[in-house]
């Protein structure tokens, strides 16, 4: 059987790489998939810990945070859609009106 | 399956329903009439104050025990129920004026109150998440919600992408608590980390996690990158909202979290939360000298207040609990009666919000600048304003528990902010008013809004004793406040 700390390694790692992606990429659309890969990251955390810790709870968290991640793309596609509109681009280096 | 207590839920369903009523209502309305639609939120934040001050005293966990509503959540309730209100007051003139009079608009603005009640009475850190999306998602909507204008997307784009990023951090916290105790019971937590020996790295990393995420949502330096840019592109009204709402809701959510994190990683906690505090107050004050936009001037000092916040919170003691409400009240009060003057000066598209516009306004509209100087009082902490009893019971919470370096430093950055607080004041009534012709927006309902932030300003900072009162008896039952 493959052990717990293997599931939490590939959740970190998965998670870190969702950091990074956030950090370096530009293009507003591959930042946001960025963010979905680190809540994915945390799902498998979850189900990893459910499964070792023989509760369901885990389980039953994974299915509210797949709920609320479809929420949030759906309310941020239409914001990117709103700024591209206007702007006709998604890159974030571009959008910069505000400073100060 | 144990029956649903709905009375302790009252408050909560009051909200939901006026939301979903609004849906309803939003359908069978005229559009000419769209703006009576107002009422219905009013009604609703209404009912839910009136619920709530019903149930303070009382505890019950509803909903399984997902819930806890004790006296702390009732407190919050009611001042989510008057931030609503004061919103609802502002958007009115506002989202007219900006051309965005949509039912969709309160909607929103419901349901976010909505997602703050169900996390200032979270007792599973399961609801905790699920409140902060609802509030989150219906924010980042109403941040972009001047879908024309580029400031306004920029603003909504840049608050979901962080606002998602730091909600990803506070669950994977969540996701390490849960590992390291098979539950998300905040209670469950704490009894299980209380009976070992030693927690642990899985709870410490777990909290460490979750402050991030929570940290984000206060705008804590060094967290606090999204919130001048998010703040100044959103549309004022919901500024107002984002930076007294999701500070309160986001504070309030601290301290239900607060038991578990100082089992989880023991003596650390307070020295971290000590070094965020220090940042804070600091980083908002001194960036705030910068401001020549007032828009984004309140938002920086909104990132110095939410450090004022942290000290009492570094405090942990019952003085600093009750401070810490008592704080979330006063800055509502100031904070949002500023942005009404904001709205009832600025002009359609808001070009006029730099200092230089607001040059003699204190002959020009001698009433909103006078109300406008009483805010900066406030805000800076003078004597006797709110803002001045506020810091005052957090300051002298922070010496009692022997964090006097920390309250030093709070006042030395108070003295700090008088600077750009007082520079308004002084620009209002020390020049002479530029040639262009005074935007005049004086509709009853921010002249009402204006009004009540007044009239709460001064009231807590002259009569204090009853509000604290109230205060000191929500935070006794609370677990951790050592009450």
């Amino acid at each position: 059987m493959v052990p717990l700390n293997a599931y939490l390694l590939v959740g970190a790692f998965l998670f870190i790489t969702g950091v990074v992606g956030v950090a370096t990429r530009r293009n507003a659309l591959v930042i946001f998939m960025s963010v979905e890969l680190m809540l994915n990251a945390v799902n498998l955390t979850f189900v990893a810990f459910a499964r070792f810790l023989g509760s369901l709870d885990g389980q039953v968290v994974v299915f509210f945070v797949m709920t609320v991640a479809a929420a949030e793309v759906a309310v941020g596609l239409a914001i990117i859609v709103a700024l591209f509109r206007n702007r006709e681009t998604v890159n974030v280096d571009e959008v910069n009106l505000l400073r100060g | 399956m144990p029956p649903l207590d709905w009375g302790a839920l009252a408050p909560t369903l009051a909200v939901a329903a006026s939301g979903l009523g609004l849906l309803a209502a939003d359908m069978l309305t005229p559009r000419e009439r769209r703006e009576r639609l107002a009422w219905i939120p009013l009604l609703g934040f209404g009912a839910a104050a009136a619920l709530s001050a019903g149930l303070w005293g009382s505890e019950a966990r509803p909903v399984a025990g997902m819930l806890v509503v004790d006296s702390a959540a009732c407190f919050f309730y009611g001042l989510f129920a008057v931030i609503g209100i004061l919103t609802v007051l502002l958007s009115v003139p506002y989202i007219r004026r900006e051309g965005i009079q949509f039912a969709e608009y309160y909607v929103l603005l419901t349901f976010a109150v909505l997602g703050m009640m169900v996390m200032a009475a979270a007792a599973d850190l399961l609801m905790l998440f699920l409140g902060l999306e609802t509030l989150s998602v219906a924010l980042y909507v109403l941040a972009g919600f001047l879908r024309q204008r580029v400031t306004s997307n920029e603003s909504g784009l840049k608050y979901l992408l962080l606002g998602a990023f730091a909600s990803s951090f506070l669950l994977y916290g969540v996701a390490f608590l849960y590992g390291a105790t098979a539950s998300t019971n905040l209670d469950a937590i704490r009894a299980a980390l209380t009976a070992r020996a030693a927690p642990g790295p899985f709870p410490a990393v777990g909290v460490g996690l979750i402050l991030v995420g929570l940290g984000f949502k206060v705008a804590a330096v060094p967290f606090h990158m999204w919130a001048p840019d998010v703040y100044e592109g959103a549309p004022t009204s919901v500024t107002a909202f984002m930076i007294a709402g999701t500070k309160a809701a986001a504070f309030a959510a601290f301290l239900r979290v607060v038991p578990v994190a100082g089992v989880s990683l023991e003596g650390a906690w307070p020295d971290v939360l000590w070094i965020l505090a220090a940042l804070t107050m600091g980083v908002g004050n001194v960036a705030a000298i910068a401001q020549r936009n007032l828009k984004r001037m309140l938002a920086y000092s909104g990132i110095a207040h939410a450090g004022y916040l942290l000290v009492a919170l570094v405090a942990g003691n019952p003085l600093g609990t009750a401070g810490l409400l008592f704080y979330l009240v006063a800055y509502t009060f100031m904070t949002v009666g500023a942005f009404a003057v904001l709205i009832a000066l600025g002009r359609r598209g808001e070009e006029n919000l730099t200092l230089d516009a607001w040059a003699g306004m204190g002959t020009r509209r001698p009433l909103f600048a006078l109300s406008m100087a009483i805010f900066m009082f406030s805000l800076a902490g003078l004597p006797p304003t709110a803002g001045f009893m506020a810091k005052f019971y957090v300051f002298s919470a922070a010496v009692e528990a022997g964090y006097i370096g920390l309250a030093i430093l709070g006042v030395l950055c108070s003295v700090i902010s008088v600077f750009f607080y007082l520079r308004v004041v002084v620009v209002m009534y020390m020049q002479e008013p530029g040639a262009e012709p005074v935007a005049g927006l004086l509709s009853p309902a921010t002249a009402l809004a204006t009004l009540l932030g007044v009239a709460g300003t001064l009231y807590l900072g002259l009569f204090p004793s009853d509000a604290w009162e109230v205060a000191v008896r929500s935070v006794q039952g609370l677990a951790g406040a050592g009450g």
